[in-house]
């Protein structure tokens, strides 16, 4: 199975958060869905290191984070396709108070 | 590796199978500790295992650290056990819990004698334990004969892409096999409890996973607490994981996909007749967790990690593996397997499972893990609340 090694993964087609295979630079990426197999391009707007996630669409605040298929937090504040989310725009849902 | 791996283990008295043959040195509380020491130094070969608790608990804190210190003993790869407590009663109640396995017991008591007298007494009694240990053979093991434990730390988003996914191969694998699998972490399935639940076997399974679940969040969350930094850890949030949501649903894709069988109790043996995937109500720190988990009869441990945890336990191995390229290189004394090539596409996850496996047989069968080679024996008590 010899594939170029993808610069971002997501875990299911439909997620609108990749994760960083290496440390990134800005600029247009390769990568793929890890469920389907599905290879996808995107534009990183940040440099970002090895596990850190950036968004695949324009987030309001509020809008749910979908990583797995499933709900996993709340962009805590306007996010634009391609940049990096953590802690200072995504939140816990569950856990109300824990806030960067 | 063959579709079957070929295990080999030590048979009980009471037929559980270890994989270990310790002869193990167990202090019933803090003070005992210095004299639990100093017999192992005296017999070298026979393992201290000091920890902080045992005085003026009482309830369901008492008796979790009692379970928890007889479960030790208890466990399959403990050959015998001295027991040394500053006080005679509950220093036999721990040993008397020990000792319905068959397996060498003796218990000693300091108060009216002194720490010399009962390290010379106590030595004599595991010289003897440790000769009697080392003659004993390893026999040909299945799968089904021993418990297995699953626990991750210091995750990061690499682990619920890769070395969690990997586990999850041997949970399915072990399970399908007839082997009896503990995965723990309450607090760390918020976001993902219904994926647990669904998977429960029947609905008396899933009502009491729901209400153990649902017992522990109360208590975190009455808090009130910012838990940023805590759950997920900083460690966690270095590595990219930013919600508890995101951490648990990564921690779950080491589960399996085999269903829940049961739930148990901090500590709690499974009963021996039903085998299978079990969840256990436990924190979700590292230490605590395995502690629990070996004390209830897990004789391996699987361990998934991101930036790289340095975790082991007295008795049981902890097999620690990683997909995070980084933590593989600059932790490489810490880590038992690199499935960092499942994330590169240089192998599928079958082939990770299979490498997985092979390790898995090679460490049943008595390669030591990093974590025994580095001397990592964390034993840590899980405290239910304050002393009287």
């Amino acid at each position: 199975m010899a594939i170029t090694p993808p610069q971002f993964l997501l875990h299911h087609d439909g997620d609108n958060v990749a994760v960083a295979m290496e440390d990134l630079e800005p600029g247009t990426l390769h990568g793929r869905s890890v469920k389907q197999g599905t290879e996808s391009t995107a534009v990183l707007n940040h440099s970002i290191p090895l596990g850190h996630k950036f968004a695949l669409t324009d987030l309001a605040e509020g809008d749910a984070i979908i990583k797995y298929g499933i709900k996993v937090g709340l962009a805590s504040a306007p996010i634009k396709k391609g940049d990096y989310i953590h802690t200072h725009n995504m939140r816990s849902y569950r856990w109300e108070a824990s806030r960067a | 590796m063959g579709s079957k791996p070929r295990l080999t283990g030590y048979r009980r008295q009471n037929g559980t199978m270890g994989i270990r043959n310790h002869v193990i040195i167990l202090p019933l509380d803090d003070l005992s500790n210095a004299a639990a020491e100093a017999v192992a130094k005296v017999i070298p070969g026979t393992l201290a295992l000091p920890h902080a608790f045992g005085r003026l608990q009482f309830g369901e804190d008492l008796e979790l650290t009692f379970q928890t210190l007889i479960g030790t003993g208890r466990n399959a790869n403990v050959a015998a056990v001295v027991v040394i407590g500053i006080e005679p009663k509950w220093t036999q109640k721990v040993a008397d819990g020990i000792a319905t396995t068959g397996k060498p017991v003796a218990a000693f008591s300091i108060e009216g004698k002194g720490d010399l007298q009962v390290i010379a007494e106590a030595s004599r009694v595991a010289a003897m334990f440790l000769q009697d240990a080392s003659e004993l053979q390893r026999e040909q093991a299945e799968i089904g004969d021993m418990i297995m434990s699953i626990k991750c730390g210091e995750s990061d988003t690499t682990s619920g892409l890769g070395s969690c996914p990997t586990t999850s191969q041997a949970v399915d694998r072990w399970v399908e096999a007839g082997g009896t699998v503990f995965f723990g972490e309450t607090s760390e399935l918020t976001g993902g409890e219904h994926l647990i639940a669904d998977r429960c076997i029947d609905d008396a399974c899933r009502n009491l996973f729901q209400t153990t679940y649902d017992n522990y969040i109360k208590v975190i969350e009455s808090t009130g607490a910012n838990l940023l930094g805590s759950q997920p850890t900083q460690g966690n949030i270095a590595g990219g994981l930013t919600t508890i949501e995101e951490k648990a649903l990564g921690n779950i894709a080491k589960t399996g996909s085999v269903p829940v069988v049961g739930v148990l109790k901090p500590a709690q043996e499974p009963p021996r007749d039903k085998q299978g995937l079990y969840f256990m109500d436990t924190s979700s720190a590292a230490a605590e967790c395995v502690t629990l988990m070996a004390a209830a009869g897990a004789v391996i441990h699987l361990f998934p990690t991101g930036q790289g945890n340095v975790i082991g336990n007295p008795i049981i191995p902890v097999l620690k593996l990683t997909a995070n390229i980084k933590t593989a290189r600059s932790m490489k004394e810490h880590m038992d397997l690199d499935v960092s090539g499942l994330l590169r596409y240089e192998y599928d996850l079958t082939k990770a499972g299979d490498m997985m496996m092979d390790v898995i047989e090679r460490t049943v069968n008595g390669r030591l893990c990093t974590a025994e080679v580095m001397g990592h024996r964390e034993y840590t008590f899980t405290k239910l609340y304050i002393s009287a």
